[in-house]
C-alpha cells in the first residue's frame, strides 16, 4: 500500500484506460478454462447422477424409489427434517432476538459458540452422541434400565441432525435483526402492543426473508448429513436408514442404479434449494438497492454520478 | 451501536436462557464428555492411541489431501471468481448460480458420482486410467473428493472482494504506464490476497472434517487410503471408545485451532477492506 506515490496527473491519461482490460485472446483463455473446470467439477458430477439413475429406464428408475426400504428411508429423512427445523427456527429466532436485541458482554463467545458446530467434523458430532447415549456412554447404563433407546433410533438421527444443522438460522436472522435494530419495536411497545405481538407483528415480518433463508440450507443439510448421521444410526435397513444412508448402503451392494436413483432425489432437493436461494439473494439485493438508491438520492441532488467520473 | 441501551424490549431472559439451555444441550455437554472421555486415558494411553502408525498415516493423508484439495480450490477458486466477476459471457448467471451447488449437495451423492466418474471405467477415469493414474480408490481420490466439497468457499471469499475493488486504481496504473500484467500482480492482487488466504483456510478446516464424500471415492485402506474421520469410525466399530475419543480430540484440536485462525483472518480482512 506504500507503493502508491501521488505522481502528477498524466496529460493523456484518457487514451490508456482501455489498459484496465486484458487482451481478446486472455480473456478467451480463462473464460475457455472456467468454463471447463466447473462443466467438469460441477455439472458433469450432477449430470451423471441423473444419467445413472436412468440409465436403465423409468420403470428401473421406479422400481428402486418404490422399494420399502427406500420408501422407508425417504419417510425417515423426511421426519427428521420435519422435527429438526422447528427446533432451529425456534432456537435461531431466540438466539438472534437476545443477540441482535440487546448488549451483553460475551456476546462474542456466545456468537462462537453458536458457530462450533461448523468446524466439528460430522463424524466426530456423531461420536460425542454415541459417548453420551451409548451403551457404553453416560447415560447409557439408566437409559437401558428404563428401556429408552436413543443411539440407533429416531432421537438420536435427530439429535446429532439438530447438532450439525444448530447454526443456520442463527447465523442469518443475528446481522438482520442487528441491521433494522429496535426503534420499531419500541414504537409498537409504546404504543401498547405486547412483546408477543410485537415479535409477531413487527419483528418478524421485518426479518421473513433472512428466516426464510437459513430455513432452506438448515433443510437441506438436514435432508443431506451423512457422516453424523452415519455414526448414531445403526444402519438397520427400512428403520433408521436415512436417505444419504440407504445410498451408500445400496452402493455397497453394488445395486448402482437403486444408489443413483435414491441419490438423484435428494439432487433434486438440492437444486431445487439452489433456485429458492438464487430468488432470495435477488429478492434480497433488489430491496437493498431500492434504498441505497434512495437515500443516495436523498442525500445527493442531481449532480455527476460514478460514471461521469470514470469517464473523464 | 456503543452506548445505546434497548432494555425496553422484553424477553431477554427468556430468549437467552433458552438459548444457553440448547446450546449446553445439544453442544457443550456432548462435548465436554467427548473431552472427559478422553482424558479418562492416562497421558500415556492417550498419545498411544493417538499416535498408532494407523493414526499417523491417516493424519498425514488427511492433512495431505486437504492441503492439496484447498491449493486446487484457491487456484482455480481465484481464477473463476476472477472470471465471473469481470468477464461477460454466455451462460455467466447460470454458471454463479451453480457455484454452490457443492454446499447444497449431499456429501454421499457428491461421494458416489465422484467414484462413478473417476472409476476406471467412468466417463473421466477411463483418460486417465492408460496413464497410469486412478482417481477413485487412491490417495487422488480422497484429493479429488475434498476438492469438490471445498470448491465454493474460495469463491465466495474472492467474489464480493472483487466486485468491490475500486476499479480507479488499475486506471491510474495504466495511466502511469503500467503494463496490464503488473497492474493485476501489484495492485489487484495484494487487495485479493486476504480474501484468498481466508477462503484457502475454510476449504482446509472443512476438508480435514469431511467425511461423506471421502469414504465413496477413497476405498478407505487402512494406512493408504484412510482419512482420520473413518478411522474413528473404524474404532468405534471395534468398540474401542477410548481410541475413537482421542482421535476426536486430536481432530477438534485442529478444527478450533483453524477456527481461531479464520476468526483472526477474518477480522483482518474486514479491516484490510474497510
Amino acid at each position: 500500500m506504500a507503493s502508491h506515490p501521488h505522481p502528477p496527473p498524466s496529460s493523456h491519461g484518457a487514451a490508456r484506460i482501455s489498459g484496465t482490460g486484458e487482451p481478446v485472446f486472455v480473456r478467451g483463455v480463462l473464460i475457455a478454462l472456467s468454463v471447463a473446470f466447473l462443466a467438469v467439477f460441477l455439472i458433469l458430477p450432477l449430470a451423471n447422477v441423473f444419467v445413472q439413475a436412468l440409465g436403465k429406464g423409468w420403470s428401473a428408475y421406479a422400481h428402486s424409489l418404490s422399494h420399502p426400504d427406500s420408501r422407508a428411508a425417504i419417510r425417515l429423512t423426511l421426519l427428521v427434517a420435519a422435527i429438526t427445523l422447528p427446533v432451529n427456527v425456534t432456537f435461531g429466532l431466540a438466539a438472534a432476538w437476545a443477540i441482535a436485541k440487546f448488549e451483553f458482554r460475551g456476546k462474542a463467545v456466545l456468537l462462537t459458540l453458536i458457530d462450533l458446530p461448523f468446524s466439528v467434523s460430522p463424524v466426530v458430532a456423531g461420536l460425542m452422541y454415541v459417548l453420551v447415549f451409548g451403551l457404553q456412554g453416560v447415560l447409557g447404563p439408566w437409559l437401558d434400565t428404563h428401556d429408552i433407546q436413543i443411539i440407533f433410533a429416531l432421537p438420536g438421527i435427530v439429535l446429532t441432525t439438530v447438532f450439525v444443522t444448530l447454526p443456520f438460522v442463527a447465523r442469518e436472522l443475528v446481522p438482520v435483526m442487528q441491521a433494522t435494530g429496535a426503534e420499531q419495536e419500541q414504537a409498537a411497545l409504546t404504543l401498547g402492543a405486547s412483546g408477543w405481538t410485537t415479535f409477531w407483528r413487527v419483528t418478524l415480518p421485518s426479518v421473513k426473508w433472512g428466516l426464510l433463508y437459513g430455513i432452506i440450507l438448515c433443510n437441506a443439510r438436514a435432508i443431506g448429513e451423512f457422516g453424523a448421521v452415519s455414526v448414531v444410526s445403526g444402519h438397520i435397513a427400512g428403520q433408521t436408514d436415512t436417505m444419504p444412508l440407504a445410498v451408500e448402503k445400496l452402493y455397497q451392494e453394488f445395486n448402482a442404479t437403486a444408489a443413483f436413483a435414491v441419490a438423484s432425489l435428494l439432487a433434486l432437493i438440492a437444486l431445487a434449494t439452489l433456485a429458492i436461494k438464487a430468488c432470495l439473494e435477488w429478492n434480497m439485493r433488489r430491496k437493498d438497492r431500492r434504498e441505497r438508491d434512495a437515500a443516495a438520492n436523498a442525500r445527493r441532488g442531481p449532480g455527476p454520478g460514478p460514471v461521469a467520473l470514470t469517464a473523464a | 451501536m456503543a452506548g445505546r441501551k434497548f432494555n425496553v424490549l422484553p424477553g431477554f431472559g427468556l430468549t437467552m436462557g433458552f438459548t444457553l439451555l440448547v446450546l449446553s444441550l445439544v453442544v457443550l455437554i456432548p462435548m465436554g464428555v467427548l473431552w472427559v472421555r478422553a482424558m479418562e486415558l492416562s497421558w500415556g494411553e492417550f498419545w498411544h492411541q493417538a499416535t498408532t502408525p494407523r493414526a499417523l498415516a491417516a493424519y498425514r493423508l488427511t492433512f495431505g489431501a486437504s492441503l492439496a484439495a484447498a491449493t486446487v480450490n484457491a487456484v482455480f477458486g481465484a481464477m473463476v471468481a476472477w472470471v465471473l466477476v469481470r468477464y461477460d459471457f454466455a451462460g455467466r448467471r447460470f454458471l454463479d448460480a451453480l457455484i454452490d451447488v457443492p454446499f447444497a449437495l449431499p456429501t454421499a451423492v457428491a461421494g458416489l458420482t465422484l467414484a462413478s466418474l473417476f472409476s476406471d471405467q467412468g466417463w473421466l477415469g477411463r483418460w486417465l486410467a492408460p496413464l497410469g493414474v486412478h482417481g477413485a480408490y487412491s490417495g487422488l481420490g480422497v484429493v479429488i473428493a475434498l476438492a469438490f466439497v471445498g470448491q465454493p468457499f474460495v469463491i465466495r471469499s474472492v467474489q464480493p472482494v472483487l466486485q468491490n475493488l475500486d476499479r480507479e486504481l488499475e486506471e491510474v496504473a495504466a495511466t502511469l504506464g503500467a503494463g496490464r500484467c503488473r497492474t493485476v500482480c501489484q495492485v489487484v492482487a495484494p487487495s485479493l490476497w486476504p480474501a484468498l488466504l481466508t477462503g484457502f483456510a475454510l476449504a482446509f478446516a472443512r476438508a480435514i472434517g469431511e467425511y461423506g464424500s471421502v469414504v465413496f471415492i477413497s476405498g478407505n485402506l487402512p494406512y493408504r487410503t484412510e482419512i482420520a474421520p473413518v478411522l474413528i469410525v473404524m474404532r468405534l466399530d471395534e468398540y474401542n471408545y477410548g481410541g475413537a475419543a482421542a482421535l476426536a480430540v486430536v481432530l477438534l484440536g485442529i478444527s478450533f485451532s483453524l477456527l481461531i485462525l479464520i476468526n483472526l483472518l477474518e477480522r483482518w480482512t474486514s479491516r484490510y477492506y474497510s
